[in-house]
């Protein structure tokens, strides 16, 4: 195994049980604020396998919208709704069985189409200045869903402005 | 003038020469053998901007205080060193002796993390600043979006103290400070697309170099009309971001007791406080190298044009700081979202008009 190998094997393994011991703490605590500091080290795990395979930008984005502009809307609606704060009681209830079976049986087909399938890999190895490309390529080739975007983008604005002013 | 030029990428070269001698003798897979000098070479680096960075913070400190002393006609700090220059150092050791006191009902977890997240990213961001010609710790070719990003985590630390305090006024002032913070994110990126624009890059490196035109002043502040409009609207939200008086509410004592810093006390309070000159420093550089020109400049050193430029901009905030009173908070958000937010729009249509018409005729001309 070549030493690059190694490292950004290194890499993906710490990046990764940060992500899984993010998304961890963000399922069992019961205080729903920690539960929400978990999801953000999740989200920062996310972007370190981003960075690990050499996708930059999307990396920056999802640091900049999850943990910058998403997790700060959580805090802000966990924050807001009263009575939220308080501890949200034991965490199960009497239907954990079947939800632990439909879990397994996600888990299961998720790693079966993970490691089965016939996945698109590309044969050339991208080096140059991606952030140009991926500009030209929003305007000119996905066109249509750059502005399908920014018109939702549109409604939601209007529509937080018509709500705030009540 | 060579040698002084290049004195730092110097020693790093015959550092990294030093360590490969040294390891050619255990006959390594040459491979692992960079991967190891590399990685050395990294902590190297770390450490000498850490300790850079934290000199820094200790200069700054002393220049306020001298500042605002003299600004309020009285001399300022001068009993503990020549010039009061041992104050920072003896502010340093008093935080440090301080008892650590956590509120009763205080989430005990987040109350200690809260600084930690608050400093950790300012640090962060410095890895992609260009300090000289050549001398970047990380050249990402997205740096810019990088410097963003990283100081949005920020505001997570903020609320994290504001919540873990177990009391209503920090809770209060720490919500107030995410709403100021995140609504100023937004004219500040929206100047940093003007200079994207102008540029062509949003690597940091790439932006200063192209900022060498006319001797070493062809700064993009000086591109009528877009420059000065943008650097001022990016000085404002930046100053609003690191929660500088005028927009220091959150934090005003007259206000709001102290704000998300009320119950901290020693180092975790020193965190808050050094963490919010290193966002000021940060602010300072990333805008010295967008608008001011990096590095670039004739006759000095390039390193010494930068900390030249950047304690210029300092100087500049600190001033601000002694002469304005505060905003209040309902003028503050609507400062943002209705005065600064058009201005940095119409400024990004005139910037896209600016880039295609009047700047290739600048570039024969022999400017930018």
């Amino acid at each position: 195994m070549t030493t690059d190998l190694f490292l950004s094997n290194v890499g993906f393994f710490v990046m990764g049980l940060m992500a899984l011991a993010g998304a961890l703490i963000a399922v069992s605590q019961q205080n729903l604020l920690r539960a929400a500091l978990g999801l953000i080290l999740a989200f920062l795990g996310v972007a370190g396998i981003y960075f690990m395979l050499e996708a930059e930008f999307v990396g920056v984005v999802q640091i900049l919208i999850y943990v910058g502009a998403i997790s700060v809307l959580i805090l802000f609606a966990v924050m807001l709704t009263r009575g939220l704060m308080r501890g949200a009681g034991s965490g199960h209830n009497s239907q954990w069985i079947g939800a632990a079976f439909v879990s397994l049986l996600l888990f299961l087909i998720l790693s079966a189409v993970a490691l089965f399938a016939h996945w698109n890999v590309t044969a050339t190895k991208v080096t140059t200045d991606l952030v140009p490309k991926i500009g030209v390529d929003l305007l000119t080739t996905y066109l249509l869903p750059f502005e399908a975007i920014s018109l939702l983008l549109l409604a939601a604005l209007v529509g937080a402005i018509v709500i705030a002013r009540e | 003038m060579d040698i002084l030029n290049n004195l730092f990428p110097n020693l790093y070269d015959w550092l990294a020469g030093a360590l490969h001698a040294l390891l050619a003798g255990l006959n390594l897979v040459k491979d692992a053998e960079n991967a190891i000098v590399a990685t050395i070479m990294a902590l190297v680096v770390v450490v000498v901007l850490l300790l850079w960075l934290v000199l820094m913070v200790l200069a700054m400190i002393w220049f306020e205080r001298k500042t605002a002393a003299r600004v309020q006609d009285r001399v300022g700090p001068n009993r503990v060193g020549p010039w009061g220059l041992l104050q920072p150092i003896a502010d340093t050791i008093k935080m440090l002796i301080k008892e650590d006191i956590i509120p009763t009902n205080a989430d005990r977890l987040v109350h200690t993390l809260a600084p930690i997240v608050t400093a950790a990213p300012a640090v962060l961001a410095f890895a992609v600043i260009p300090w000289g010609k050549g001398m970047f710790p990380v050249d990402l070719n997205i740096g810019l979006l990088w410097i963003v990003a990283i100081g949005s985590i920020g505001t997570i630390g903020i609320f994290m103290a504001g919540y873990g305090s177990n009391n209503k006024f920090s809770l209060l002032g720490g919500m107030r400070a995410v709403a100021q913070m995140v609504s100023y994110e937004v004219p500040q990126v929206l100047t940093i697309v003007v200079i994207a624009l102008l540029a062509g890059s949003l690597s940091l490196n790439k932006i200063v170099d192209a900022q060498g035109g006319m001797g070493g002043f062809g700064w993009y502040i000086l591109a009528f009309p877009v420059g000065p409009i943008a650097f001022v609207i990016y000085y404002i939200s930046a100053l609003a971001e690191v929660n500088r008086t005028p927009f220091d509410l959150p934090e005003g004592e007259s206000e709001i007791v102290a704000g998300h810093h009320t119950e901290y006390s020693g180092l975790k309070w020193g965190m808050f406080y050094v963490g919010e000159y290193f966002n000021f420093f940060l602010v300072c550089c990333v805008a010295v190298t967008l608008f001011l020109g990096g590095w670039q400049g004739p006759i000095l050193p390039p390193y010494v044009w930068f900390i030249v430029k950047v304690y210029a901009l300092v100087l500049l905030g600190m001033w601000i700081r002694m002469t304005w009173p505060r905003f209040r908070v309902d003028h503050l958000m609507a400062f943002a979202w209705k005065v600064l937010v058009p201005i940095a729009l119409v400024n990004i249509i005139l910037a896209s008009l600016f880039v295609t018409y009047a700047l290739p005729a600048l570039k024969q001309m022999g400017l930018f």
